[in-house]
């Protein structure tokens, strides 16, 4: 059996206790709301909307096109100002639905669907699927894929990933503390796809409350048992998750379904249980505000669309002047340069900080201490793969698995010379994976 | 809110270890040995380390003014290779050694080959060979005020049994800096704790040391020969101080036990069927050029390839 955690990580400043006491609000968005059309793995959605269409809350505006890939719901009343390219937290332009809203949060009927007992697996993957469900945990990967895999009698644990191991980051937590019931619906409607399956809530040993809580509701359920996981970083990311709650191991080109496993973030699976139980496509997530720059951090319940500089309000402005606004943890979050960006589908965090080490740290020579070696949750050999990247050395990459990376930033984290290794391997790993779909 | 904002790829924190702090922590885990060196041998050891010392960072400073590049000397590699090879000195060797020692040292065997990180071989040691060659007589006299004759790896050698626990507490003749081991033990303690090194070097080759001594050294597994090779010559300084050099041991961890095995063998081999007591500077340099190879056949194995639980 598993031994609760993997080989490697790091132990960052976790941030968390900024957050994590104070209780989920709700933001109601003043200004427009911008639907970039990919805010998920595969093909960027398609418009069903045009230019000046009066629209409901809950109604569908994009459309999935294609297999791999998602339909978006508008999440206010209002007008259809513009269809146009709009920034992204990723810094590109993505092209995007425009809503003005008319602060009348109208809402479409949701469709009433029988009790998931009764309802068929086609049905409910269906329902996932119509509801725009993607990954919230950051990757946006379609969730119905991961429900519809080849051989469903072989998934033996379906695990909800509650680890929440990036810093500062508290909207797991505050899910689990404030809505447990929603979460083990959820992971009860995912356990009846799959006949031959057990549920594992993986929850960090940093959150006690919350492993006793979950604990305690799911006594009474033979099929659902509470995995306590070490508390280190990246404990969250699906190949450590899975290494650590059933000692089994997958690499990048296995699926999770391969070892037996369906892994999905607590916020997606609170999805599911909103798309099944009340028909309500996905609409909003909780993001956590935070930062020593920000004046009164907190976890908000965002509609998706809703303007980052309004999140930031909502959580009493700046105290200090910010240096570095991340959409995201601190690992693996995407730097913004401009707040003018929408909340998306995988959004979990905006995270102020007024200090930036990467730019206060320069990076020297490196002296081979190997302790990016050692953090590697990948068991990689990271100096060696920025050299490797620097040089454009595709062999010598490919030789050294540098596709096996997960980008989740310990390498850069630990070093002591400050060398940007996660950003050198990262760039490779993109070179190497447009080369080879070609 | 200000008018710029940083923009990086993750991650967006970084550790609060830096190669300074690195190289500074080695500095003060060498100062119970270096110190302990002063106290017995006397104040000639101090003018040695700190010219040695010297030497190796105007060197650096020179070159790198010289050829216009960036001024690293603030990252304190040059002061532990200074002070190092300041410990393999003898007593009372003349101070123009520290320096002919300290230029080679960073200027042929670090700065030639790019400086931090890129040198194939310990700088302190390839200083330390390279006066041994050059100037034998000198480096290998080691008669000072406190002590004459032979050092015990030399008496060692000719068959007779030093005092082991003069050679514990470093009460013999020797280097500067290796002739007590528990002044070194504490050091590398401290390193130990700090997380700068581990065992997996200094641990496999001491053992793999001990084993082959017991197997070759014609005394069988007796503890007083095994001691006094331990606590004699270089071996302690070499294993927990020179043999865990990052740019010069292996970086994977199958490597690591690799080289402290192969030092081990190698140490054994030269003290017991070489000509001279001493073996531990050549074992540490033949090793240091053999690291590309090891890391080559001891590279780990992915996660999910075999390699997830190690």
């Amino acid at each position: 059996m598993a031994r609760s955690t993997f080989v490697g990580g790091i132990h960052p400043y976790d941030g968390k206790e900024l957050s994590k006491d104070k209780p989920i609000k709700a933001v109601l968005p003043k200004g427009d709301l911008v639907y970039p059309l990919s805010q998920h793995i595969g093909a960027p959605a398609t418009p069903i909307v045009k230019k000046g269409d009066h629209v409901l809350q809950g109604q569908k505006i994009a459309e999935a096109s294609g297999f791999v890939s998602a339909p978006i719901y508008a999440t206010v009343s209002g007008t259809v100002k513009a269809i146009e390219p709009r920034r992204v937290v990723t810094s590109n332009e993505v092209m995007s639905i425009v809503i003005e809203n008319d602060g009348l949060y109208e809402e479409v009927d949701y469709p009433k669907y029988k009790p998931y007992e009764e309802l068929s697996k086609e049905e409910i993957v269906n329902i996932v699927k119509e509801a725009g469900v993607v990954g919230m945990g950051g990757a946006g990967f379609p969730t119905f894929i991961k429900l519809s895999p080849k051989e469903p009698d072989k998934i033996d644990y379906v695990i909800a990933n509650c680890a929440e191991c990036e810093p500062y980051l508290t909207s797991d937590y505050r899910r689990m503390i404030e809505e447990p019931e929603k979460l083990i619906g959820g992971l009860k409607i995912m356990l009846r796809l799959f006949d031959n399956a057990k549920g594992i809530l993986a929850v960090e040993e940093n959150k006690p409350d919350a492993i006793a809580l979950l604990k305690k509701l799911t006594k009474d359920e033979p099929n659902i048992s509470v995995k306590p996981l070490k508390t280190k970083y990246p404990q969250g990311a699906e190949r450590a998750i899975i290494f650590a709650t059933t000692g089994r191991a997958i690499h990048s080109s296995k699926l999770p379904a391969d070892a037996g496993c369906i892994v999905d973030n607590v916020d997606t699976i609170v999805a599911i249980y909103h798309a099944v139980t009340e028909g309500k496509p996905l609409m909003n997530r909780i993001v956590t505000v935070t930062g020593d720059a920000i004046k009164d951090p907190r976890n908000f319940i965002v509609r998706i669309g809703t303007n980052y500089h309004e999140l930031i309000e909502e959580a009493g402005g700046f105290k200090k002047d910010p240096v570095k606004i991340i959409s995201g943890g601190p690992m693996m979050g995407f730097a913004l340069f401009d707040l003018d960006v929408p909340t998306t589908k995988t959004a979990s965090a905006l995270l102020c900080l007024t200090k930036d080490d990467v730019s206060d740290m320069k990076p020297t020579a490196c002296i081979k201490c190997g302790r990016c070696v050692e953090v590697c949750p990948s068991r990689l050999v990271p100096n060696k793969l920025m050299v490797a990247s620097l040089h454009g050395d595709s062999e010598t990459f490919r030789k050294l698995d540098g596709l096996e990376c997960v980008e989740c930033g310990c390498c850069s984290f630990t070093c002591p010379a400050k060398r940007p290794l996660t950003q050198s391997i990262k760039s490779m790993r993109k070179m190497e994976l447009a080369k080879k779909k070609k | 809110m200000s008018d710029m904002l940083k923009v990086s790829s993750n991650p967006h924190v970084r550790s609060n270890v830096t190669t300074n702090a690195i190289m500074l922590a080695v500095v003060i885990a060498l100062l119970p040995a270096a110190g302990f060196g002063i106290y017995n041998f006397g104040l000639h050891a101090l003018f040695l380390m700190i010219i040695t010392i010297v030497s190796c960072v105007l060197t650096e400073l020179i070159y790198e003014k010289a050829l216009k590049k960036e001024v690293t000397i603030g990252d304190f590699s040059a002061v532990v290779t200074g002070l190092l090879l300041a410990m393999n000195l003898p007593p009372m060797a003349p101070l123009w050694i520290g320096v002919v020692g300290g230029v080679f040292a960073i200027l042929v065997v670090k700065m030639l080959f790019g400086g931090l990180g890129q040198n194939f071989m310990n700088p302190a040691l390839g200083g330390r060979c390279f006066l041994l060659i050059s100037f034998t007589s000198i480096m290998t006299n080691f008669d000072c005020d406190a002590y004459t004759g032979a050092t015990p790896l030399a008496q060692l050698k000719a068959g007779t049994t030093p005092d082991i626990l003069k050679m514990i507490i470093g009460n013999t003749s020797g280097t500067i800096g290796e002739t007590s081991m528990i002044a070194i033990v504490i050091g590398a303690c401290f390193l130990i704790l700090l997380g700068v090194i581990d065992l997996k070097i200094p641990g496999t080759y001491i053992v793999t040391f001990v084993l082959f001594i017991s197997i070759f050294g014609g005394h069988g597994f007796d503890p007083a020969f095994i001691s006094a090779h331990l606590a004699g010559g270089g071996l302690m300084l070499g294993a927990f101080f020179m043999a865990t050099d990052y740019v010069t041991r292996p970086i994977t961890k199958k490597g690591q036990y690799v080289f402290g095995a192969l030092l081990g063998i190698l140490t054994g081999v030269f003290r017991i069927f070489g000509p001279s007591a001493e073996g531990v500077s050549y074992a540490i340099i033949i090793g240091n050029l053999l690291v590309p190879l090891i890391e080559k056949f001891t590279l780990p194995k992915a996660f999910g390839k075999g390699g997830e639980h190690v």
